[in-house]
């Protein structure tokens, strides 16, 4: 009998004001009997609609009634032929746009979490020491891949499990991509991004550190050295700025400088070597999951911290349950809010920031309703750092110079959604080519990407 | 050899030492300019060097033991491993068809110079390398210099060896005397690029400069390395280190270079207190 509750079964979390002062994961996952529960929420639906919004196509209503019957084994193993990630996937997707955004618990009520179970049975699975990693015999064939991220890693995965060798070139010294580098540690923890790594290399994927491709070698000689295909998942990792007077003073960090300090380099960490500034009192510019993120870290760092975002509440395109969880943790957001400039003292040190309130006039060309400036609202915040998390484009060190290789209008690879582009043998998808985007339609494109060089390389013979 | 391992190492002064590393795949790309970022070990920060050569699947690097992770450097021996090692990063510099160049190092920056001055000087380029120190028993390189230019001038700044002052004094006594320069490349301190540019700029002679903030990931995803350049933002790592040295904003680097002092400091200080240590109880 379904379990009628309207609302999602809880998921313990560390409390609001104990956890916004260390970074160990905010959310704390199911017991099995929460779990059940929360399982047992699933009607089962013959056409389901979740799995229609699923980039993967997980068979999310067999994998749930799976841990609904305590068979979490058969559950993971559905899971994980469908996503090679799912301990990843689990915490990190923006659920409520996605799978269970298509939810029929949704109509009346919450959905079901999908992704907390999700969590929950990759977790089982780890703790267990369970891993897919079962691969057909090697095929004798060899694939790049370029950028060690989620759509790195997922085609390579996949490749590894048709037979393939598989090298990824990865530019950091540790593999992951934002999974490594942006994500914190109290969203996702790196022992499981080390873990799911650790599961490729099981497969026998190779993954090589330390190499910028486009410096170090180029995709040509990627070729030249016996790779029959190679695959872009570089991401999309340049910062942008917002080009106000100012931006260049000490404590003006991109979102992607401070992150990389903080989650790559560990520099949270007392006695770590890479330095951050401790700041007083920090503005956030932006509202994505990245703000979300820099907001987060800054806090635990002991700042006072403010998000300045130029659209509503309803405009913020982080994912809800980080909106929700940083208001917790008592960042305060000056939303309807832009910085004009920001000031410095004698020394170069930021000392605050100047904003204009704003207020949302007609629709633009992306629907949302376009924020005005309000005459007369400038006001100055005393501040010590801002931190710009205003988004990011596509980095073209590793493909910028190839023959043929087409290019959309923002830099990022020309590919159609089997992650073929304009030359022979190139394949891309993630942030690559789509531009900043999500971490399991990055897996998304991955796997489609394998599927593409795995027909392209039989078609050669 | 291994991945990364330090197959040659030099102390070149008590301040600066030498290594070269095994990394062939760099080596067999790097140019004059380009550099390097390694770490020392598994927590180690990422720093920056430059390549002062390449050759035989090496890459040798010189550094000043100026803080933590320098100092932690140069207690690995031949034979150990660096535990990371990625490169050629940035742009190298052009050296093409300049005429006669003034190349300007200060101190350290003449191991950076060098490479450079070798560089213009193989590419047909007529070269005066001018070298300066604070005194005579700092000097490095000196025949290495000598091999990579038409004309070394040492400089020494209490006189000891060479012309009697500055860098910058020395080129302008050059310039005086007659010599036409149709490009200068200043290396070093970022106040000695800066008087550099200030002097180079009164005379109008084009200036590269070698530019050297706070770096960490070294492809351009940071941003931390953004300098003001004739008033656009750039980054050094991908569109340097070499920069129009007349429309740099070097104050804003100088600032930006001080972020971190006080955490440096104690880095530097926890360093020195294990080696003394070390010392005492080996
Ligand atoms: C702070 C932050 C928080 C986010 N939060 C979420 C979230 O909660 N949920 C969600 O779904 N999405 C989130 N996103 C977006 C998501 O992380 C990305 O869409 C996703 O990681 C893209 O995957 P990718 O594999 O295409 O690229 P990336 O993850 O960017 O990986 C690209 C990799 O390629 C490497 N590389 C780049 N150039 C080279 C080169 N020349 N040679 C070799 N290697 C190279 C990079 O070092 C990197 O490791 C977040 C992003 C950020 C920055
Ligand atoms: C492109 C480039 C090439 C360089 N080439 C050389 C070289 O060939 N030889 C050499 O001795 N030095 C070189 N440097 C400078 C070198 O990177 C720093 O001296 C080194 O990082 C200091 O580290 P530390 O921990 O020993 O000292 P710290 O005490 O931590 O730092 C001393 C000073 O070095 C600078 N610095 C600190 N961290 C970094 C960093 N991550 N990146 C850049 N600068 C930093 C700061 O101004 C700081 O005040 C270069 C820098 C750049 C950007
Ligand atoms: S992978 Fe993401 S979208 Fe797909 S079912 Fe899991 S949480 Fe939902
Ligand atoms: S739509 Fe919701 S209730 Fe229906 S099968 Fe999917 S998860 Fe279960
Ligand atoms: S070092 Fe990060 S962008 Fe240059
Ligand atoms: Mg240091």
């Amino acid at each position: 009998m379904a379990n009628m509750q309207m609302n999602k079964t809880p998921m313990p979390e560390q409390e609001p004001n104990v956890r916004n002062a260390n970074f160990q994961e905010v959310a704390l996952g199911y017991t099995m009997e929460q779990a059940q529960n929360e399982a047992q929420r699933c009607l089962n639906c013959k056409n389901k609609p979740c799995v229609s919004g699923c980039p993967v196509g997980i068979p999310i209503p067999d994998f749930i009634a799976k841990v609904a019957e305590g068979d979490l084994a058969a559950a993971y193993q559905l899971l994980s032929d469908a996503n090679a990630l799912p301990a990843i996937s689990g915490r990190v997707c923006p659920q409520e746009t996605q799978c269970e955004g298509k939810c029929i618990r949704g109509i009346k009520g919450e959905p079901v979490s999908i992704g907390r179970i999700e969590r929950f049975v990759a977790d089982w699975a780890a703790a267990n020491g369970i891993a897919n990693v079962a691969t057909a015999p090697k095929n004798g064939h060899k694939v790049a891949v370029i950028g060690s991220g989620p759509a790195g890693l997922t085609c390579a995965g996949e490749l590894a499990r048709m037979g393939y060798d598989v090298s990824v070139f990865e530019a950091f010294h540790t593999p992951g991509g934002v999974l490594s580098y942006g994500i914190p540690e109290f969203r996702l923890p790196k022992a499981i991004v080390k873990r799911e790594v650790e599961n490729l290399q099981k497969m026998g994927v190779d993954i090589e550190l330390n190499m910028v491709i486009g410096k170090v070698l180029t995709i040509t000689e990627l070729f030249d050295m016996g790779y029959e295909a190679v695959f872009i998942g570089s991401g999309a990792g340049l910062p942008m700025f917002m080009k106000i007077p100012g931006e260049s003073l000490v404590g003006v960090y991109s979102a992607n400088e401070y992150l990389t300090r903080i989650n790559l380099m560990k520099a949270y960490k007392p006695d770590a070597e890479t330095p951050i500034l401790h700041s007083k009192k920090v503005a956030v510019v932006g509202g994505g999951n990245v703000a979300m993120d820099a907001a987060r870290c800054a806090k635990r760092l002991g700042a006072d911290v403010h998000i300045v975002y130029r659209r509503s509440e309803a405009e913020l395109p982080a994912r809800a349950e980080e909106v929700h969880h940083a208001k917790e943790e008592g960042i305060v957001f000056d939303l309807l809010t832009n910085p004009v400039s920001i000031e410095g003292d004698e020394k170069g040190h930021v000392q605050s920031i100047t904003c204009v309130k704003m207020e949302l006039g007609e629709p633009d060309a992306s629907g949302r309703r376009r924020p005005v400036v309000i005459e007369g609202s400038e006001f100055k915040m005393e501040v010590d750092a801002v931190i710009m998390a205003l988004g990011t484009q596509a980095n073209q060190m590793s493909y910028g110079d190839t023959p043929g290789l087409e290019k959309t209008r923002k830099g990022c690879v020309a590919a159609d959604e089997n992650g073929c582009t304009s030359c022979t043998g190139i394949f891309a998808g993630g942030d690559a080519a789509t531009g900043a985007a999500t971490v399991i339609l990055a897996m998304g494109a991955g796997k489609s990407a394998a599927k593409s060089i795995d027909q392209y390389i039989k078609s050669k013979g | 050899m291994k991945k990364y391992e330090i197959a040659k190492k030099k102390t070149l002064t008590p301040e600066i030492g030498q290594i070269s590393v095994y990394a062939p795949l760099v080596a067999a790309k790097a140019k004059a300019g380009q550099f390097i970022i390694l770490r020392v070990d598994e927590e180690g920060e990422r720093i920056p060097l430059t390549i002062s050569s390449a050759v035989d699947g090496l890459i040798t690097v010189i550094y000043q033991k100026i803080g933590g992770t320098t100092l932690a450097l140069d207690e690995l021996n031949e034979g150990d491993c660096l535990h990371d090692f990625v490169g050629p990063l940035g742009q190298p510099t052009e050296v093409e068809d300049l005429g006669r160049v003034a190349v300007l190092g200060g101190g350290l920056g003449c191991a950076i110079a060098l490479p450079v001055a070798r560089a213009l000087h193989e590419a047909g380029n007529q070269v005066d390398l001018i070298g300066g120190f604070k005194t005579k028993d700092i000097v490095i390189l000196e025949e290495e210099m000598s091999q990579a230019c038409t004309d070394l001038h040492i400089c020494t700044d209490d006189g000891t060896y060479g012309y009697h002052g500055f860098v910058t004094g020395k080129l302008e006594e050059l310039i005086n005397s007659g010599v036409k320069f149709d490009h200068v490349f200043a290396i070093g301190p970022l106040m000695m690029m800066k008087f550099a540019c200030k002097l180079t700029e009164k005379y109008g002679i084009p200036t590269t400069v070698s530019m050297n903030p706070i770096m960490i990931d070294g492809t351009g995803m940071c941003g931390g390395c953004r300098l003001t350049v004739g008033g656009e933002v750039k980054f050094a790592c991908v569109d340097g280190p070499d920069f129009d040295g007349h429309k740099v904003d070097f104050d804003e680097v100088i600032a930006r270079n001080a972020t971190y002092k006080e955490h440096e400091a104690k880095a530097k200080e926890k360093h020195l207190c294990r080696l003394g240590g070390g010392a005492m109880n080996g």
